[in-house]
């Protein structure tokens, strides 16, 4: 039973890894962890560049099926220079002192065909939430993606603070979409 | 029945140019007001206003287009020397070209820097381009230039505008300014 240490090591090598059991190592670059936000009622696309990946799934025992994942706050990219620089001082992700999101699941459960649904819960700077997200698993070749989103309230985690505290420029919700590619199990 | 030329503008054109007049003006202070403002809930606002100002400006330019073309503009006065008439009808097609270009270049610059337009919060425009960050630095220098040839081109209609008025025997700025006929007609 080396090969699942093998592929462990070999993910830890890349920036988003995967104690692999039921499905294999993350593939870093073709995974993705966007957001939108509503500023002023437009949609501006964000996204996370850097994030760890630590799952083990089976769709034949979706119960076992465990994630965390941990994001890199730093890593974001909101949209633009001033609105990196913004997001993440105090006011906002304040990474200084929050360097990291964690989500840890708590259970998974089918919802038939190829969806299933994932509840757990997520911390952001100081605030731990419970959060439930839908996903599909889908075949691509000899990977598998995860795909999934779901939409997070940013009052509830104190994201935006002081003169961006109320909602009317910036939306209270914020959709999360996660995009995780998978390799084959090797084994 | 008087078939003599129509010696100012309809109403509906004296309308439209004073309202685009207006909103240009207002857009052109915003602009130059809100670009150096520190990022804040009050400039994402401001640059929406800007934007949803840019569209309405855009379509009641298009408005008029529609309206000089289906409505003649009152000929300029013979006593004008013929350069003159030329170049007041050249600067006035520039000036058109410009309201419809500064516009346009607005909304593919925020396009291209990842800002979707949105009329009022309401009405999403299409990205006609998509984000890229080069494009984008690019269409902003292009909407700066723009908007400083049209600061420039109003200048020299306005001064020539007022300059007809109190100095030619034309009565040029009456043909825009109703409330000026009487006094103005000899």
């Amino acid at each position: 039973m080396t090969r699942p240490i093998l592929a462990v090591l070999a993910g830890c090598l890349l920036t988003a890894s995967v104690s692999a059991a039921e499905v294999g190592a993350i593939l870093a670059d073709k995974s993705k962890l966007t957001f939108v936000s509503k500023q002023m009622g437009v949609p501006v696309d964000g996204e996370f560049r850097k994030f760890t990946v630590n799952m083990n799934f089976d769709p034949a025992k979706p119960d076992a099926g465990r994630a965390q994942i941990d994001i890199d706050m730093a890593s974001v990219d909101a949209g633009a220079a001033e609105t990196n620089e913004e997001v993440t001082s105090k006011n906002w992700f304040n990474v200084k002192q929050f360097p990291k999101a964690t989500f840890v699941s708590s259970s998974v459960k089918a919802l038939g065909g190829n969806r299933f649904e994932v509840a757990g819960k997520l911390t952001i700077r100081d605030k731990t939430r419970d959060v439930v997200a839908p996903f599909t698993m889908t075949p691509q070749g000899p990977n598998t993606l995860f795909e999934g989103v779901f939409t997070l309230r940013r009052g509830d985690f104190g994201i935006g603070q002081g003169v961006w505290a109320d909602f009317d420029t910036v939306a209270n919700e914020v959709q999360i979409r996660f995009r995780l590619l998978t390799a084959a199990k090797k084994g | 029945m008087d078939t003599s030329p129509p010696t100012r503008y309809t109403t509906t054109a004296i309308t439209l140019h004073w309202l685009v007049a207006l909103g240009i003006l207002g857009a052109f202070s915003l602009g130059l007001y809100m670009q150096d403002l520190p990022l804040s809930p009050a400039k994402l606002k401001l640059y929406s206003y800007h934007k949803w100002a840019g569209v309405t400006i855009f379509l009641l330019v298009l408005v008029r287009l529609f309206w000089r073309a289906t409505h003649p503009a009152p000929p300029l006065p013979l006593s004008m020397p013929v350069w003159q008439r030329r170049l007041a009808t050249s600067m006035h097609h520039l000036l058109y070209g410009l309201a419809v270009c500064i516009p346009l270049s607005g909304w593919l610059m925020s396009s291209a820097k990842g800002f979707q337009t949105v009329w009022f919060g309401v009405l999403p425009l299409p990205d006609l381009v998509t984000k890229d960050k080069a494009l984008g630095d690019a269409l902003a220098d292009v909407h700066q230039f723009l908007n400083l040839s049209m600061a420039t081109l109003v200048t020299v209609h306005v001064t020539a505008a007022i300059r007809h008025h109190l100095h030619g025997s034309e009565a040029i700025l009456a043909r825009m300014l109703p409330f000026l006929r009487n006094k103005a007609r000899p």
